[in-house]
């Protein structure tokens, strides 16, 4: 009971605060907007061309994107105090940072998830391959919010600290980009993307069942 | 309830102390002295378990505390140097948070007599709009609902507060004491607190 009560507490917590502070929210989301918007004005607008980049590089931005968010996960309530306490906190400190995760992605990859078919639009991708992307960014962003939060973690309080963290993260999130956009490749080549998009599923049940016991580890270790 | 044998502990190639030791049993007050620097945060952090000494260990009923996690952090209230407030939530929310969070049921209405008692304004606005001591009154406001806490561990409880609040906080840690409940706070200024008689470890 005091631990689904602790993790609706953080779980309300963080949401109100990203809500009294929706340009942060904004940022991360603008952020993917506009790097994926770049492509095709660099690349140029050969149709053939863009539908075929068209996966990898909305993938790619979304990665970008929850890199530019996770810098802040910890830092704020670092920096005001109040990571002590949840530090101090009545519920085991791996539940407290799962439920910091969660709140994460709901504010950073959730809309990512929800704008990506827009994105698409521009490619020109064919309106089959919507649901295939949107499946994959729902299966890969949480684990990108579960890897990168261990990331944050471990980097809390050093200097430099976001590009180190860029440096440490940017390598772990290879398979899940591989994955997911080889799972929309796969689709739009005719083929069923089941296999990547299991694959996916398979790393999200992993990372959710391991990642909260490193991130809190990794807490530790930084605030000593 | 709280014992320490023998801490050591280095920071910045500077040894802070070495075979420290105290105990601390219900209804005693320990007030941590020393300079500015001489370690006085530090010990409260390792009497929490925040940090971790380079040698000895803290007992809570004779059993050590990275043994016993969050077992140990419901029984005890740390307030840190930093207010620990959300800039951007409310008094209320904050203490309601950290109530939460702690494991101390506080309902709506006892979080708004807390804030209350310390003189809060009753005025849902951001904490970021409040002054440094309306700050640390909304931190120290937890105090109030924390009655059933036996450990009270305070840093610099009287920092930026104006003479009636630093009057009322140390009624409340004598009352804390004098209910049979253990705390020790950290401070420069030699402030009495109540009738209870502080011991006190000089850090050098």
């Amino acid at each position: 009971m005091r631990m689904i009560g602790a993790i609706r507490c953080v779980l309300t917590r963080d949401l109100l605060l990203a809500l009294r502070r929706p340009s942060d929210v904004a940022t991360a989301l603008l952020f993917f907007v506009i790097v994926a918007s770049l492509f095709p004005l660099g690349v140029g607008a050969e149709p053939n061309q863009l539908r075929a980049i068209a996966p990898g590089v909305i993938w790619v931005s979304a990665l970008l994107s929850s890199m530019l968010s996770l810098a802040r996960l910890f830092a704020a309530d670092h920096a005001d105090g109040t990571l002590e306490q949840l530090l101090l906190g009545a519920a085991p400190l791996g539940v407290v940072a799962a439920a910091k995760v969660t709140a994460h992605w709901l504010v950073a990859g959730l809309p990512l998830v929800a704008i990506a078919p827009v994105i698409a639009l521009q490619y020109d991708l064919p309106a089959t391959l919507y649901g295939t992307l949107a499946l994959s960014l729902l299966l890969g962003t949480p684990v990108l919010s579960l890897i990168g939060a261990i990331g944050a973690a471990l980097t809390l309080g050093l200097r430099g600290g976001g590009v180190l963290l860029a440096l440490l993260v940017l390598p772990l999130y290879v398979p899940v980009l591989i994955f997911g956009a080889g799972s929309v490749d796969m689709a739009s080549a005719g083929l069923s993307p089941a296999g990547q998009l299991q694959l996916l599923g398979a790393l999200l049940v992993v990372s959710a069942a391991f990642a909260p016991w490193a991130i809190a580890t990794a807490l530790r270790i930084s605030t000593e | 309830m709280l014992e320490a044998s023998d801490l050591e502990l280095e920071r910045g190639g500077r040894r802070l102390f070495r075979s420290l030791s105290l105990a601390l049993a219900g209804g005693e007050l320990l007030r941590v002295a020393g300079a500015n620097g001489s370690g006085k945060t530090t010990l409260l952090k390792i009497l929490c378990g925040l940090l971790s000494p380079q040698a000895g260990e803290v007992r809570w009923e004779g059993t050590p505390i990275r043994l016993l996690r969050e077992e140990f952090s419901k029984q005890l209230l740390y307030l840190g140097h930093a207010p620990a407030v959300k800039d951007e939530l409310t008094a209320a929310e904050n203490l309601s948070i950290a109530c939460t969070l702690a494991g101390v049921t506080a309902s709506e209405q006892s979080v708004r007599e807390a804030l209350d008692a310390y003189g809060l304004p009753r005025m849902d606005v951001p904490v970021r709009s409040l002054s440094q001591g309306q700050r640390r009154r909304a931190a120290l406001a937890r105090l109030l609902l924390s009655a059933a806490v036996p450990l009270w561990l305070l840093d610099e409880p009287f920092t930026a507060l104006d003479a009636k609040a630093a009057r009322f906080t140390s009624e409340l840690i004598a009352q804390h004491v004098a209910r049979g409940g253990a705390a020790v706070y950290t401070t420069h200024q030699d402030a009495a607190i109540g009738a209870a008689v502080a011991r006190v470890i000089e850090l050098e």
